[in-house]
């Protein structure tokens, strides 16, 4: 049985959690204080050398990607960290930041010194209000406590963060999208090379990184690379946040080293409700290709859920009993992927939309058996040629699912409509009544 | 319809202060269409002249940026944005029948405000505390864990002009236009109400403490570990299937 490793999740719940003083009661700013021993340079070594991997889905190696800056040129370069916490399943930022927003700030004060930056943003997204709220205000602590603003600690390193609120587009989650959004534009992801990097906000270099990546380098610099390194698999390095959702006892945030799987995790969090059965899950949100139970015991890191044909993306694992309709939930993801397409390129625009339509037909029982095949010829039309890895992701389900559960589709098909009481997947009791002319409008 | 004198003034002062934030005064874009909304409970035409005005750009422009997001209104809103989340999981933990359910009883579909302008109702997308499903937002706070007699209490409440408390956030739900002047980035000073962290955001580290009452054979080594403590050896030799 793998142990529990709650890192940035040690303090909460403790009084106040989300105070500096808590945070400083409980070892915060340790990190930051030998950060600012250190020369910029052996900060970024430490955290390539800890393995530590983007956390907010994409598992980009976090010190490779802050070593593709160019050389100092004496104009100014970014730190962004994206909190946009937007992927379906995934609710461990928003813990992080309404919790521990401290782990955040401190991160972002030594990634800011490693790289360079005087400026950095942290983009959250705008429909968590008490989020932003808190990480409004532990920016205004460390200015007050002379960890923000002009020569910080008497360092003579200076920097000012910026937080920022979105106003509600997925699409912002990723990363050139966010560029664009944070400038004051529509979120749509720009054409890569260049990557941010090189030019990135206002196209200057910038360093962008999701919230639990930077909030996991405190700990790193505070208690050394060999610690980090001690925990996770061989190439997948320390602990994470496995946020698991729907049929389990006791749903929530498990901080785990990467390599635990689903099996530990299901026990720790009770096993599936009462007199059920795991059915699917997704590892890392809703555009990570499903899973069954045959993956119960796939180690949770990023080679393993590779090779065993998903992602890790996020650990976001919404986990779904014998009593969910697999069409119900693809459809409705489809539905999600349809709504945040940006427009802006064709198969993802055009893609989402007619497999969001043939998906409902066959959901209400009115498909034919060609629109299955129809489905996977439209995937394969997305797949690999979408501007991001939004029109990627709407893919991931469909396939995956189609694959699956094969004779679940064509169920709906033969028997038009769902085979499934849809009741029985709720966590209350209800009668489920006919849907009303309102709702199949909205179908 | 122009904002009078007064409105203008603050309005100009606060567009000030936020394009101050930013190197580049366009970012301020974004905060500056919550911070008209906070004025006129909606991106309304003056709202879009206005930010137009303040970073020189023409109204197109400023529309263009706003009819792209979905928290920025077209028309007036309610003063309650009552979200109900019908993304998959939600949907399937109850979501799709709470929704039913509110929309009935207040006789609106997607996206309407009621006659009095008190509730706007919205099927919302993820709104990230899965762990938490069924999930209702009111003015983007969290009400976890929704039956929905528990989402109707809510909407009654806020139709009876009481406040309402969520489950994680503040003591009380702000108002539309308090919450969108926040998401402007001025705070309102409520940063230290709490409701608590929530079962589900603390289950793991519960579990690392105590251990939990799963079953017979409980996982013998869940011995309380803090995290400043040593390095959890990580465990290797994980039988594939």
């Amino acid at each position: 049985m793998t142990d529990l490793t709650p890192v940035l999740s040690a303090t909460w719940g403790l009084e106040r959690s989300w105070n500096y003083d808590t945070y400083c009661a409980n070892g915060g700013y340790e990190g930051a204080k030998k950060a600012f021993a250190m020369a910029p340079a052996d900060i970024i070594q430490a955290v390539k050398d800890s393995g530590l991997r983007g956390r907010g889905g994409a598992g980009f190696p976090t010190g490779m990607k802050w070593g593709f800056l160019p050389a100092p040129d004496g104009g100014p370069r970014y730190l962004v960290v994206n909190a946009d916490e937007s992927e379906p399943g995934t609710c461990k930022d928003i813990p992080t930041m309404m919790n521990a927003p401290h782990t955040l700030v401190e991160g972002v004060i030594i990634t800011s010194f490693a790289i360079g930056s005087n400026h950095a943003f942290i983009y959250v997204r705008g429909e968590v209000v008490h989020v932003y709220r808190r990480v409004m205000k532990a920016v205004q602590e460390a200015y007050d406590n002379g960890w923000l603003g002009k020569n910080i600690q008497g360092t003579g390193f200076d920097l000012d963060v910026t937080v920022h609120a979105g106003a509600g587009a997925y699409i912002c989650g990723e990363e050139t999208a966010l560029l664009d959004s944070l400038e004051g534009r529509r979120g749509q992801p720009r054409l890569k090379p260049p990557f941010p990097a090189v030019a990135g906000l206002y196209a200057r270099p910038t360093v962008v990184n999701n919230v639990e990546s930077i909030a996991s380098v405190p700990a790193i610099i505070a208690k050394g690379v060999e610690w980090f390194t001690s925990m996770g698999t061989e190439r997948s390095k320390g602990m994470g946040f496995f946020s698991l959702s729907g049929h389990v006892k006791r749903p929530g945030q498990y901080e785990a080293p990467l390599g635990i799987t689903l099996r530990e995790l299901l026990e720790m969090a009770g096993g599936m409700r009462e007199g059920h059965e795991l059915k699917f899950w997704t590892p890392g949100g809703s555009s990570t290709p499903i899973f069954t139970d045959a993956h119960l015991d796939t180690p949770l890191d990023y080679e393993s859920v590779g090779a065993a044909g998903s992602m890790l993306g996020t650990r976001a694992l919404q986990i779904f009993d014998e009593t969910t309709c697999v069409v119900r939930a693809v459809t409705r993801w489809t539905e999600f992927y349809k709504h945040e397409s940006c427009g802006k390129c064709t198969p993802c625009r055009e893609g989402t939309y007619w497999l969001a339509l043939i998906l409902r037909r066959i959901e209400a029982g009115t498909g034919t058996p060609a629109d299955i095949q129809q489905l996977l010829d439209t995937c394969d039309s997305i797949l690999g040629r979408a501007f991001c890895a939004l029109g990627d992701g709407a893919t991931s389900c469909i396939t995956s699912s189609v694959k699956l559960f094969a004779q679940e589709y064509a169920d709906h098909v033969e028997q038009g409509g769902c085979p499934f009481d849809h009741s029985a997947s709720a966590l209350f009791d209800y009668e489920e009544l006919p849907r009303t002319a309102a709702e199949e409008a909205h179908a | 319809m122009t904002y009078d004198d007064a409105t203008s003034a603050t309005l100009v002062n606060e567009a000030a202060a936020i394009m101050a934030r930013y190197p580049v005064k366009r970012s301020g874009l974004l905060p500056m269409l919550h911070l008209v909304q906070s004025v006129d409970g909606f991106v309304s035409p003056d709202g879009i002249q206005f930010c137009a005005d303040q970073l020189d750009l023409t109204t197109a422009e400023v529309s263009a940026v706003a009819t792209f997001y979905t928290q920025y209104k077209r028309r007036p809103n309610g003063e309650y944005q009552v979200g109900v989340c019908t993304n998959t999981l939600c949907a399937i933990m109850g979501g799709d029948e709470i929704w039913r359910r509110l929309s009935e009883h207040v006789g609106i579909g997607h996206d309407e405000t009621n006659e009095d302008g008190t509730i706007t109702l919205e099927r919302l997308e993820c709104n990230a505390g899965c762990d938490y499903a069924p999930v209702v937002m009111v003015n983007w706070e969290f009400f976890d864990n929704m039956t929905p007699e528990r989402a109707l209490a809510i909407v009654n409440q806020i139709l009876e002009g009481k406040d309402v408390k969520p489950t994680r956030g503040a003591d009380t739900v702000a108002t539309f236009k308090d919450t969108s002047r926040v998401l402007a980035g001025f705070p309102d000073g409520r940063a230290d109400e709490d409701q608590g962290a929530g079962v589900a955001t603390l289950a793991g580290v519960e579990f690392a403490k105590n251990g939990a009452p799963v079953s017979k054979e409980a996982p013998k080594k869940a011995a309380p570990r803090a995290a400043a403590k040593a390095a959890p050896a990580a465990k290797t030799g994980r039988g594939k299937k």
